[in-house]
């Protein structure tokens, strides 16, 4: 094991795979030489040429079109988007063709070798274009994955996972964490199920569910919780598309109760598919309403952003209203 | 002849390809290094006043340039973009401009909004993101935009001003045509200027924005800053062909290139596109050439990419050269300007400290403007906000002082 950062674990993920597969290309704005504005792509062009880790024109629509192009010729397409806030130009690409590929050729055609990464979400001061959690969009619609790591150790199974999956993957990577968060990671290759939520403390009272950076604030809230003897199980989602409903019903159905917590504004984020299938399924064993902490819906603000963002205040104050109901 | 599709045929009857590099567009220069009007060129006729304008404009722009990347050092402001190297382009294509036409910018171009009156607590209110910022602390530091002075917000994703351009554009010239005859006046008041880098010229919107103007004769003046560098990307990563000007060609629009480091040949050249488009109502190109001297912002470094040696290569200071030449004017002096100088770095470091210590945007201003009135699920959770921070006042320092 090494001490990694998550820019670390996801560049070893990286080189696994294009050592693994001679045709595996990296591209996407300034990814060569550069590494990419967050230095994910280090050393990669270094080691396996120009021909396969390259910069792209500045051009989101074109990198998605020739990385579904690239992935239906069976190469794998690993396609950076600098900021997911720039995926929207290649929305089309993503949300007509990617995911719908092999659906309208009948699997005589498919994009399954794609996998898409960018760095995703706020805390980091970058105000409206620099701090969107758009996971919500691409969840709508079905033929993608969505995928989004709460550390080193994730980001590289869940990123290896994505990528030998034959379907197109969007990996959501926070960005706040890229080298905030460091942790033990293998250097051989392992992967993570996806599709896969993890609980990651048990607790009887009451369940709080987030995913990415999130998870550190939900973490949070459930320690200053617990300090109130009120014993939160904490569970990352990981994957957004597929989700694992039955982990999350298994665990409101222990603990009767559910708040659920993302940085992306609560009118039809993903928090309210979650709230929708877990009252269905758990109805008879829930103790009290399911209750979402999350961003306002508005666009992600600079100077305010304290006020807007769900902070484990937030949370704990959710926790105990859910608790108290 | 042509065919219906509007291409005219040129039979021949040999196979041959037209090489992808047959165009050999030539850049307009006026200026010699010295300060001189190159012998075989024709210097625009520009005011005293706008000359010195525009060198005012250039050198306060190099300042607060200088004072921002320091303060962002500093950790006073988060983030930074300096225009090191392209003044002169940005200058001299604004002071070209009327008052009232539109400007829609990439990032780059403090000097045209500066140009325009925009002032110096305007500039630092926005990158304090107090509540003083016209963008009500919302944007990042240099997303400057203003109203009044015609230069529309900036918006960071990447060339989605381009086509707005042709938009608003069209929209000028609408107004004048005659309701009842259909005809267009024989000149449009005011046009639209669109600033975009070379990089910027890959997105789609690119693409879509000239093709628009083009086939719908829209009055604007698409001005390609190729400063050789996206990030870390350099040009020929960029794009095959001669430059952003041969695409101006493709799309069948008027195009120029020009020195970006030559304040007169920006000046003329977009002085005549401005011509061009107001009396012609139709777009035109211009493609600058000025290096990129700075680095991309203050969140990159270039010496991961590129060469002391290489950057060395383009030590032209467009301002230098200009100044050299109002001095032959005899319309500045060494002594006043080195003098003006001083005070202005002195104005600049007493706004800094103005705009540092005015309180940040209300708590309103987070739901306000979302829509022209908060819609009532807005209002709930503004209302859910409050109470939450009615109940927590020292976690929210910011906005709980204030809370009605
Ligand atoms: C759609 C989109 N993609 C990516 C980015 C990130 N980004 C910001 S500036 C920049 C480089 C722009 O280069 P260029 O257009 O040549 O202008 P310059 O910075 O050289 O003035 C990139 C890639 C963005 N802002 N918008």
């Amino acid at each position: 094991m090494a001490k990694m950062n998550m820019l670390h674990a996801i560049n070893s993920a990286l080189d696994i795979t294009m050592n693994e597969h001679p045709q595996a290309c990296i591209f996407g704005e300034d990814v060569g030489y550069f590494g990419g504005v967050f230095r994910a792509t280090s050393g990669l062009q270094e080691k396996y040429g120009k021909h396969r880790v390259f910069n792209t024109p500045l051009t989101e629509q074109g990198i998605l079109g020739f990385a579904n192009g690239l992935a239906a010729f069976g190469a794998p397409a690993l396609a950076e988007i600098q900021f997911a806030d720039y995926i929207f130009p290649a929305f089309d690409q993503i949300v007509n063709e990617s995911a719908k590929f092999r659906y309208r050729s009948g699997n005589e055609f498919n994009v399954g070798t794609l996998t898409v990464r960018t760095p995703y979400g706020g805390g980091i001061a970058g105000g409206l274009y620099h701090s969107q959690s758009p996971e919500a969009y691409f969840a709508h619609t079905p033929g993608l994955k969505i995928v989004v790591p709460r550390n080193p150790y994730q980001a590289k199974g869940l990123l290896r996972a994505s990528i030998k999956d034959d379907n197109p993957v969007i990996f959501f990577e926070p960005k706040r964490l890229y080298r905030a968060s460091t942790g033990e990671v293998p250097e051989e290759d392992y992967s993570i199920e996806l599709g896969k939520a993890e609980v990651v403390q048990e607790g009887s009272d009451i369940t709080v569910l987030a995913w990415g950076a999130q998870m550190e604030i939900i973490e949070d809230a459930a320690k200053q919780a617990s300090e109130q003897g009120i014993h939160c199980e904490v569970i990352d989602l990981r994957s957004i598309l597929p989700w694992d409903i039955d982990t999350i019903a298994k665990s409101v159905t222990k603990t009767g109760r559910l708040v659920i917590s993302h940085e992306a504004p609560i009118t039809n984020g993903f928090g309210a598919e979650i709230a929708a299938s877990i009252q269905q399924a758990c109805f008879l064993h829930l103790e009290s309403p399911i209750l979402r902490v999350c961003g306002l819906d508005t666009p992600y603000p600079l100077a305010l952003e304290k006020e807007y963002v769900p902070d484990a205040l937030k949370v704990l104050a959710a926790i105990k209203q859910s608790m108290d109901f | 002849m042509s065919n219906p599709n509007n291409v005219s045929l040129n039979i021949n009857h040999a196979l041959e390809f037209i090489d992808g590099n047959a165009l050999n567009i030539p850049t307009l220069s006026i200026l010699t290094e010295d300060g001189d009007i190159h012998p075989s060129a024709t210097a625009p006729a520009i005011s005293k006043h706008t000359a010195i304008k525009l060198y005012e404009t250039m050198r306060f722009i190099r300042l607060l340039d200088e004072r921002m990347q320091g303060a962002q050092r500093q950790g006073r402001v988060s983030f930074y973009m300096q225009c090191l190297g392209e003044e002169a382009a940005v200058t001299a294509s604004a002071a070209a401009l009327d008052q009232e036409d539109m400007i829609m910018a990439q990032y780059r171009e403090q000097a045209a909004l500066h140009y325009r009156g925009f002032t110096l607590d305007q500039f630092m209110n926005q990158m304090f993101s107090n509540e003083l910022d016209l963008g009500k602390g919302r944007q990042m530091p240099i997303h400057y935009g203003s109203n009044e002075l015609n230069y529309m917000t900036i918006s960071s994703p990447l060339g989605t001003q381009i086509p707005q351009a042709t938009g608003y554009a069209y929209g000028q010239k609408v107004k004048h045509i005659d309701a009842k005859t259909g005809e267009l006046a024989s000149i449009i008041d005011n046009v639209t200027i669109c600033y975009f880098g070379e990089g910027a010229a890959s997105e789609g919107d690119f693409h879509a924005g000239l093709n628009m103007a083009a086939v719908h004769k829209a009055p604007v003046i698409f001005f390609a800053r190729n400063n050789g560098y996206a990030i870390s990307t350099p040009a020929d990563e960029q794009f095959k062909g001669d430059g952003i000007a041969s695409r101006g060609v493709g799309y069948g629009i008027k195009t120029i290139r020009v020195d970006g480091t030559d304040a007169l040949a920006v000046f003329a050249a977009t002085q005549k596109a401005r011509e061009i488009a107001s009396t012609q109502g139709e777009p035109v190109l211009i493609e600058s050439i000025a290096y990129r001297l700075g680095a991309h912002s203050t969140s990159d470094d270039p010496s991961g990419y590129r060469s002391k040696d290489e950057e060395a290569n383009y030590k032209t200071c467009p301002i230098e050269k200009f100044k050299k030449w109002l001095v032959k004017q005899q319309w500045l002096n060494e002594e006043d300007d080195l003098k003006a100088k001083e005070s202005i770095r002195e104005d600049i470091l007493a706004a800094l400290k103005r705009a540092e210590v005015v309180q940040k945007p209300a708590l309103e201003e987070l739901v306000s403007d979302v829509y022209d009135t908060p819609i009532p699920s807005l209002v709930r959770q503004y209302n859910e906000l409050k109470e939450h921070i009615q109940k927590h006042p020292d976690a929210y320092p910011v906005t709980s002082g204030r809370i009605k």
